[in-house]
């Protein structure tokens, strides 16, 4: 309890400073001024969300290969607080794109592959809730959750291989890209906090599928006497 | 300052769904504690009659 006490506290202290630095640290940036202040948290909550759909994938390997429930757990945690991620990241993103662009929306690599993404995690949690039998529940879901996850290199991708509307990736975007050191250090201090922020959300959601299952347990017992 | 408007609304809709899904979370969280409590004294009370 101390330590979710902890994580907590840290993720709160740390996304208000990354939302300060974002504000009064990061150099503004000449063509789109102030404008561009949302880059830090868009693309952290991106960043976020693809980590936690990543630790979701090898917890449905990792319930295929062992069956151990606690997979499937960290596997639903997972793929819930990536949807959350996501859909941050799909409403700051047209956002941003409206007064960038002068569109909220367009159907490119980038963009569509991440929509695509929402849907493929808001399908796998529909399917948690069609089926009864938690053993059946865990395997299809963890097997549907592997196939969901095809699309996260995509998405990751989409920018590198595909030139259309979305800017080209500042990091990991080859020779031409990056950002001003100012720029570069708030950034990755802003993915950190959203990681943390990321990491507490998932564990509050696991401790509640584990008590999901005590649940489950103490009725098996109640029905038995 | 120009886009201002921009930059408040992406961080509040932003910061409205990450509480609004910790909150539920925390909902669904406080209702099984409820239920584990009782279903633990119904089983109690089973194994007193007992």
């Amino acid at each position: 309890m101390a330590k979710r006490v902890l994580l907590g506290a840290a993720a709160v202290l740390l996304v208000i400073a990354a939302a300060y630095a974002s504000f009064f640290v990061a150099p503004e940036e000449r063509t789109m001024g102030v404008l561009q202040r949302i880059f830090y948290f868009h693309v952290s909550c991106a960043w976020a969300g693809l980590t936690a759909f990543s630790i979701g994938f090898f917890g449905n390997l990792l319930y295929v290969w062992k069956r151990k429930e606690q997979y499937d757990w960290l596997g639903v945690s997972c793929a819930e607080v990536g949807v959350a991620f996501t859909t941050v990241v799909l409403i700051s993103g047209p956002i941003w794109a409206k007064p960038a662009w002068g569109i909220y929306w367009t159907w490119d690599a980038r963009l569509t592959s991440t929509f695509i993404l929402w849907l493929l995690y808001i399908s796998y949690l529909l399917l948690r809730t069609l089926i009864e039998e938690p053993d059946r529940r865990a395997l299809l879901s963890a097997l549907f959750g592997i196939f969901a996850f095809i699309d996260v290199p995509i998405v990751f991708g989409a920018i590198r291989w595909w030139r259309t509307q979305h800017p080209a990736p500042v990091i990991m975007g080859g020779p031409n890209s990056g950002l001003a050191p100012g720029m570069r250090a708030t950034f990755f201090f802003a993915v950190f906090a959203m990681h943390i922020l990321m990491w507490f959300l998932v564990s509050e959601r696991y401790s509640l599928e584990k008590m999901r299952s005590d649940v489950e347990l103490l009725r098996q017992e109640a029905e038995a006497t | 300052m120009k886009n201002l408007d921009s930059i408040f609304w992406a961080y509040t809709l932003g910061w409205a769904i990450f509480f609004g899904f910790y909150l539920s979370v925390a909902k669904r969280s406080s209702d099984l504690r409820a239920e584990v409590e009782r279903l633990k004294k119904s089983l109690s009370a089973n194994s007193r009659e007992k």
